[in-house]
């Protein structure tokens, strides 16, 4: 271990390669594999057929045996590659297979069948996407219904924290006013308070509002993020005051200077809140989990959780959903990676 | 902590003007509401109407329920209602810390509670382990003058924005009897594993998927130290012609050492609350082997044939006074370390 | 009828008072300059009036209605703030309509408006850019026109040249001269730089600790400062005042030597005083009619004028302003004379003590 600190520590300037560099690729390199791996190997057999994922050893692509259609025979065949007894080798389609001995068939002269030992013939593959995978569930199961549910609530829960997170920011970083100091204890120390320690009592208000197995009982508790409020308020503490007292200079109303100063000025905090509270909506799980119980109104998470207990054999439409559900993410990180690694690496949240 | 990039002039396209429009437009729709407000009020109390609904919702959805919540542990029943329920006094936190021997669980009398409190630790302690050292790993390297730095800082971060459902199912894949690593360990050799119904094993990969997820967050904060160490620290450390071990020791994980200590106590406050990777990897088994705290909870409250409310409240009481004195002493670290 | 009204205006933080009592009035379409040094309480005077800071006692009039407690934004006031405080995020243009559009202006008037203005200050060209992508000068004339549109009561400046390099800060000053003649608004200026309230002013209020030392037109206060501080602070370089005291027969003694020609009787016999006189009022003359004779320490020739600092026997300081081009070096001696006609005299309070001004007992 130390060895490698050792080498991750040595600083040496441009030009030829030090060992020290060679390590510290080799740690990247593996990190690589750790890292992207699993997600493409996700991505890889989610395409892959039933019959393919049963395979073991696994292939590394989506393979299939091809099939062909015969004259004279009304489903497609298997094609096999068979060595004939003469050493030769021949493609042939599989017509039936009785225990050891394969009745097969020539595509290109359909008139004579040939039999061959069972151990004679190899499988022809050839790579196909099992696209059924992503189609089926979608149109089988509430798949579409659990993307509507949790665009939805992505979407409204992330525009009301914007909403009211900088309200209260502004008013906290902007006025001076009796009580400022217990709203930002009031704020702090909430920061760390994750909903699971008020899970029941939050049920409790949610049931007494009439909101259980409604959206809007995913989307309101949790709209007020503390970290929002602590977050948009840094910012807007960086902004000039003499701006403010510029804005009143110019007759602006209290509302105005919100609205056209100090939101415009907060874009890129703002910026990281979307990023943030689109990732812990689309993300959120143990909530969803105790308040939504009826399959129409689940999210994609909870819906994928429990599509695993009821679909334990059918990794197939498992794998695909899991892409589906993590393609928006995928997205959004490719566009805005930078920028959200700057935005956690400065704020320390996320 | 207030660092974000100043904006960049906006290219002014259509799209631009149109979402300008929609948000004067939003505006005007708010203005004569505020204005009048402002009028009856004056200046003075505009920031109370601008606090006020954030409030209303930190209000009903934060400090009701944290009040509620020790309403709760203090009565018993199974009424959701605490005007319904009879009140008992400590008896539910009297019977949740019933043990025979803190350290044996099975000498509790709610031994499934003990048992995510010995998991949670169990994790907590690996977890704490495995991250820094590999985060700070892979910091290091990061701040190292390397071609495709962005790419390699990517590497490691995108896992933190996936859902932990999406984690978990991925490596549920992978390490499934007939998954890609049991192919691996064959075509090495050895006899199929099966990971989740070993005790040990589960657990492993637990902290594995965990610091999986999350290592590149706690990565970006340590490089952010890092690189806020300044250079010609490192340049007259040089020119005293120090040793790359010495530099690390001396000069590099000392000036960390804020970081450190942050990076330690948010992976630690995490670490308690760790649930939603865990549950969906292993379910909590095999048995209860990977069962933690949050889990007893959410089964004990919504889960189980009984709905113990009391008993979830107790237990949320307890793990949100311990989560309390951990944020109180990480907002005490980043007050020194702005200091 | 006064444009703006103080009466013993306060502003108090806790303890501390920043602002100790002002009363003054300025009339309408006056240019007033508030200098003093930092810390003097002007650039709080100033934003009481704009309503920026609350006012602990006194009254605030502007136009004869009482502003004490109004805030900013009904003020109808215009400020141009030393950092411009141009909103980064709007175009030029957009800036100087901001608060036209606050008030509900038409649309076409505030283009009028604006293009008036953008003319008058050399921005119609600019009028799409953003500030960030102006120079210094630009951006100070944008929040020059910003105020300008306003068509405010009064216009108030803080300190709006002190962000820019000195041949600008000298350009600028004069357009703003230049404005002021052309628009003819009340406008109140914040400097802490004497030649910026010299050139500027109609009339100069002096600020020290709180409260005013002195008000008036830019040269009275150079011929006739009321105070030692205001001696001292207005006049570059400054004023010499060296320690001086009456004799029994009213002359002023200077190091011992009766001052021949100066004013006689301002003060008891014995009292301690203080003989103010510009550099340019000390005059090199022969030996037999000196009243100093100063050791040259520094000189400092600019071409049409020579300073020289020295010091006569008995520690006193001496700057000595003489014409064009001279041949004085350091280490010699140079005997002087002072103009008898341009003597001040400050007794030990400070105040100055003219024939005109009868000794306070």
């Amino acid at each position: 271990m130390t060895g490698i600190l050792r080498l991750l520590t040595a600083r040496r300037g441009a030009g030829r390669l030090h060992w020290t560099d060679w390590a510290t690729y080799a740690y990247l390199g593996l990190a690589v594999l750790l890292m992207f791996g699993p997600v493409l190997w996700l991505v890889l057999s989610s395409f892959k057929t039933p019959a393919a994922l049963l395979e073991f050893p696994p292939s590394f692509l989506p393979m299939t045996q091809k099939e062909v259609r015969v004259e004279g025979y009304p489903q497609p065949l298997p094609l096999f590659s068979v060595t004939m007894e003469d050493g030769s080798t021949r493609e042939l389609a599989q017509v039936r297979r009785v225990g050891l001995i394969a009745q097969m068939v020539d595509p290109k002269a359909p008139g004579t069948t040939v039999r061959v030992a069972a151990d004679k013939r190899q499988p022809v593959r050839e790579m196909a996407f099992a696209v059924s995978n992503y189609t089926e569930p979608l149109a089988k199961y509430d798949f579409l219904r659990f993307l509507e549910n949790s665009l939805f609530v992505t979407l409204i829960a992330t525009a009301i924290t914007l909403v009211i997170n900088s309200m209260a920011a502004y008013a906290l970083s902007i006025y001076e006013f009796k009580g400022k100091t217990l709203a930002m204890l009031a704020v702090i120390g909430t920061l760390m308070i994750p909903i699971t320690i008020v899970l029941v009592p939050v049920y409790l208000v949610v049931t007494e509002m009439g909101l259980v197995n409604s959206l809007w009982a995913v989307i309101l508790p949790g709209a007020a993020t503390p970290t929002g409020v602590f977050l948009l308020r840094q910012y807007m503490l960086t902004i000039p005051r003499d701006l403010i007292e510029a804005a009143r200079m110019d007759k602006a109303s209290e509302w105005r200077i919100y609205a056209r100063i100090v939101m415009p000025l907060s874009a890129p905090a703002l910026a990281v809140l979307t990023i943030f509270s689109i990732m812990w909506r689309w993300n959120d799980f143990l909530w969803p989990l105790a308040v939504l119980t009826k399959s129409e109104v689940q999210t994609l998470q909870i819906g994928l959780n429990a599509f695993q207990g009821e679909l334990q054999t059918q990794w197939h439409y498992l794998l695909a959903m899991t892409v589906v559900t993590l393609t928006p993410v995928a997205i959004v990180f490719a566009f805005l990676q930078r920028f959200i690694a700057t935005g956690i690496a400065n704020t320390g949240m996320k | 902590m207030t660092l974000i990039a100043p904006p960049r002039a906006r290219p002014r396209g259509p799209s631009a003007s149109l979402l300008d429009r929609f948000g004067h437009a939003v505006v005007r729709v708010f203005e004569p509401p505020f204005r009048a407000l402002q009028r009856i009020l004056g200046v003075r109390r505009m920031p109370y109407v601008f606090l006020l609904p954030n409030a209303v919702f930190f209000g009903l959805f934060v400090f009701l329920p944290i009040g509620i919540n020790l309403v709760y542990s203090v009565t018993g029943g199974t009424a959701l209602f605490p005007s319904q329920r009879p009140y008992v006094g400590p008896e539910q936190y009297a019977y949740l810390l019933d043990c025979g021997s803190y350290l044996d669980p099975s000498t509790c009398r709610e031994d499934h509670f003990w048992r995510g409190v010995a998991n949670t630790l169990k994790f907590t302690v690996f977890q704490m382990v495995a991250m820094v050292l590999f985060s700070l790993l892979a910091a290091l390297a990061l701040n190292r003058p390397i071609r495709g730095r962005g790419f390699f800082r990517a590497v490691f971060f995108f896992p933190v924005l996936l859902s932990p459902v999406v984690v978990a199912l991925i490596w549920k894949w992978i390490l499934q009897r007939d998954g890609l690593l049991n192919a691996a360990v064959t075509s090495l050799g050895g006899q199929k594993i099966l990971f989740f119904v070993d005790p040990s094993w589960a657990m492993f990969w637990s902290v594995f998927v965990s610091v999986w997820a999350h290592m590149g967050f706690y990565t970006l904060i340590l490089l952010a130290g890092l690189q806020a160490i300044p250079r010609d620290i490192y340049e007259a450390a040089e020119m005293d012609g120090t040793r790359p071990w010495r530099v690390l020791t001396r000069i590099t994980l000392p000036l960390l050492w804020p970081n450190l200590l942050v990076v330690l106590v948010l992976v630690l406050i995490r670490s308690v609350q760790v649930f939603d990777e865990v549950f969906v990897l292993t379910g909590g088994g095999p048995g209860t082997a990977t069962q933690m705290i949050v889990q007893y909870i959410y089964t004990t409250a919504f889960a189980n044939q009984v709905q113990n409310f009391g008993l979830a409240a107790a237990a949320s009481v307890l793990l949100g006074a311990v989560l309390f004195v951990l944020t109180l002493l990480q907002l005490f670290l980043t007050r020194r370390r702005a200091a | 009828m006064a444009g703006l009204e103080l009466k013993a205006v306060r502003k108090d933080f806790g303890p501390v008072s920043v602002i100790k009592g002002v009363d003054l009035s300025i009339a309408d379409g006056e240019l007033v300059v508030f200098v003093g040094p930092s810390g003097c309480g002007k650039s709080t005077l100033l934003r009481m009036i704009a309503g920026l800071e609350t006012v602990s006692d006194g009254a605030i009039r502007i136009e004869g209605a009482d502003v004490t407690h109004m805030p900013a934004s009904d003020r109808g006031l215009a400020m141009v703030f030393q950092s411009y405080a141009l909103y980064p995020h709007m175009s030029v243009y957009a800036n100087m309509a901001f608060a036209l559009e606050n008030m509900g202006v038409a649309k076409p008037e505030i283009a009028k408006r604006v293009q008036r203005a953008a003319a008058m200050l050399r921005l119609t060209d600019y009028l799409d850019r953003k500030p960030g992508a102006l120079s210094g000068g630009q951006r100070q004339r944008v929040a020059i026109g910003r105020a300008i549109v306003r068509d405010p009561k009064i216009f108030l400046f803080d300190e709006p040249l002190s962000n820019l390099d000195a041949e600008l800060r000298v350009a600028t000053r004069k357009e703003l001269a230049a404005l002021h003649a052309e628009i003819g608004g009340t406008m109140i200026y914040v400097t802490h730089d004497q030649v910026e309230a010299m050139t500027l002013a109609d009339r100069i209020v002096v600020l020290n600790g709180g409260r005013i030392e002195q008000v008036g037109a830019p040269l009275d206060l150079y011929n006739r400062p009321d105070n030692l501080f205001v001696a001292g602070f207005i006049g570059s370089p400054r004023m010499n005042l060296l320690p001086a005291t009456m004799d029994a027969s009213g002359a002023l003694l200077l190091a011992g030597r009766a001052l021949a020609g100066a004013p006689r009787g301002l003060a008891p016999a014995g009292e301690r005083l203080t003989l103010g006189v510009r550099p340019e009022h000390v005059e090199a003359c022969a030996e037999a009619e000196a009243d100093l004779v100063a050791q040259v320490d520094l000189v400092e020739r600019l071409g049409g004028e020579t300073f020289v600092y020295g010091a006569a026997p008995g520690d006193l300081a001496l700057t000595i302003r003489l014409d064009g081009q001279t041949a004085v070096a350091r280490r010699e001696s140079l005997p002087v004379r002072f103009s008898r006609s341009h003597l001040h005299v400050f007794d030990q309070t400070g105040q100055a003590r003219r024939p005109d001004i009868p000794a306070r007992s």
